[in-house]
């Protein structure tokens, strides 16, 4: 593996003694990751713009299950298990995860709410007359939430933990806390997404 | 964590958002039943105003890694213009005219600059001056 050595008087008080921490070659943007979402934005457009049911429902279910689905698995699932690895296997996963994360997250995001927001806009669910506006409303509120707490810790995070892996001796400790504030943020979005999933169930079978 | 020196970047952003947010909340929750925009405005300014002071704040900072800042606070800035372009373009898809289009405007503009310069922020306080 051809990666950056944390000397041992870097790492963190459980690591002294162990190997220095090995940190695998990574970007922290990938080109293909970056292309992918360009043409799934591209493809968004076009399918706001044509304004058809269909892509409009593909979009909105398909980013809103990937959303949901990454958010679950992250805070309720991998995340506690992260926080059991070793501190080399932390490292590890955390230099490949993330970078991932990075674009996959604000694509997902960006093509649920979009193409939900057209999708609500034509089938007039977004009207106050709608029978159910009031879980419509909630789902904003819900969806708010997740927002500013995506945005103002989760997003930051993320990019920051890279940028501290890319550095030529990254203080563990720093990624140790960044990547907390990563994984509880995950598992508070995951909870959340429960919430969105009840509204979104109600909403389909009215 | 090397927090303290600085000032509360991170709060003062996210109750910027949330305030664009609960903005952006209520004139969508009226649709299409003609709304008084005041609350939506008084949300609106309160959040530049927050904006404003979080910016002058980190003008004053002392040892911030302002290279890192703004290396990291233009390419976010990129990808969130495009994000806030593509949520502008559903308004203007959805016949969103008048004082709604403008708060709403403004509201995006507020959220292309404040979560760029959160993130540039929180990847240079941890970086050498």
């Amino acid at each position: 593996m051809t990666g950056v050595a944390i000397p041992h008087e870097a790492a963190p008080p459980a690591a002294v003694g162990h190997p220095p921490l090995e940190i695998p070659e990574f970007r922290i943007i990938s080109p293909v990751g970056l292309a992918i979402s360009g043409v799934l934005l591209v493809l968004l457009i076009v399918a706001i713009a044509v304004n058809k049911l269909w892509p409009l429902t593909f979009f909105h279910v398909a980013g809103g299950a990937a959303w949901t689905i990454v958010d679950l698995f992250l805070g309720l699932i991998l995340g506690p298990i992260l926080g059991r690895l070793s501190p080399q296997a932390r490292v590890e996963m955390t230099a490949r995860l993330m970078p991932k994360m990075v674009i996959l997250m604000p694509t997902v995001v960006t093509l649920t709410l979009a193409s939900g927001w057209q999708l609500a806009s034509k089938t007039g669910t977004l009207l106050s007359s709608y029978p159910q506006h009031g879980w419509i409303v909630a789902s904003f509120i819900v969806v708010g939430v997740m927002a500013v707490l995506a945005l103002g810790l989760l997003e930051p995070a993320n990019i920051a933990v890279l940028f501290e892996l890319k550095k030529r001796r990254p203080r563990p400790e720093v990624i140790e806390g960044l990547m907390k504030r990563f994984i509880y943020c995950a598992g508070i979005l995951g909870l959340m997404q429960v919430a969105t999933l009840v509204i979104m169930t109600k909403l389909a079978s009215s | 964590m090397t927090q303290d020196r600085f000032p509360p970047v991170t709060q003062l952003a996210m109750a910027s958002l949330a305030l664009i947010v609960a903005g952006g909340i209520y004139l969508s929750s009226h649709i299409p039943q003609h709304v008084p925009l005041t609350p939506a405005i008084l949300l609106l300014a309160l959040s530049m105003l927050l904006l404003g002071l979080n910016l002058a704040w980190l003008t004053r900072a002392r040892d911030f890694a302002w290279g890192r800042f703004f290396r990291v606070a233009r390419w976010a800035f990129v990808a969130y213009a495009v994000i806030a372009g593509m949520i502008e373009y559903a308004f203007l898809q959805n016949h969103v005219r008048g004082g709604v289009l403008v708060v709403l405007t403004l509201s995006l503009v507020v959220f292309a600059v404040h979560v760029p310069t959160l993130i540039g922020f929180t990847v240079a306080r941890f970086d050498s001056p």
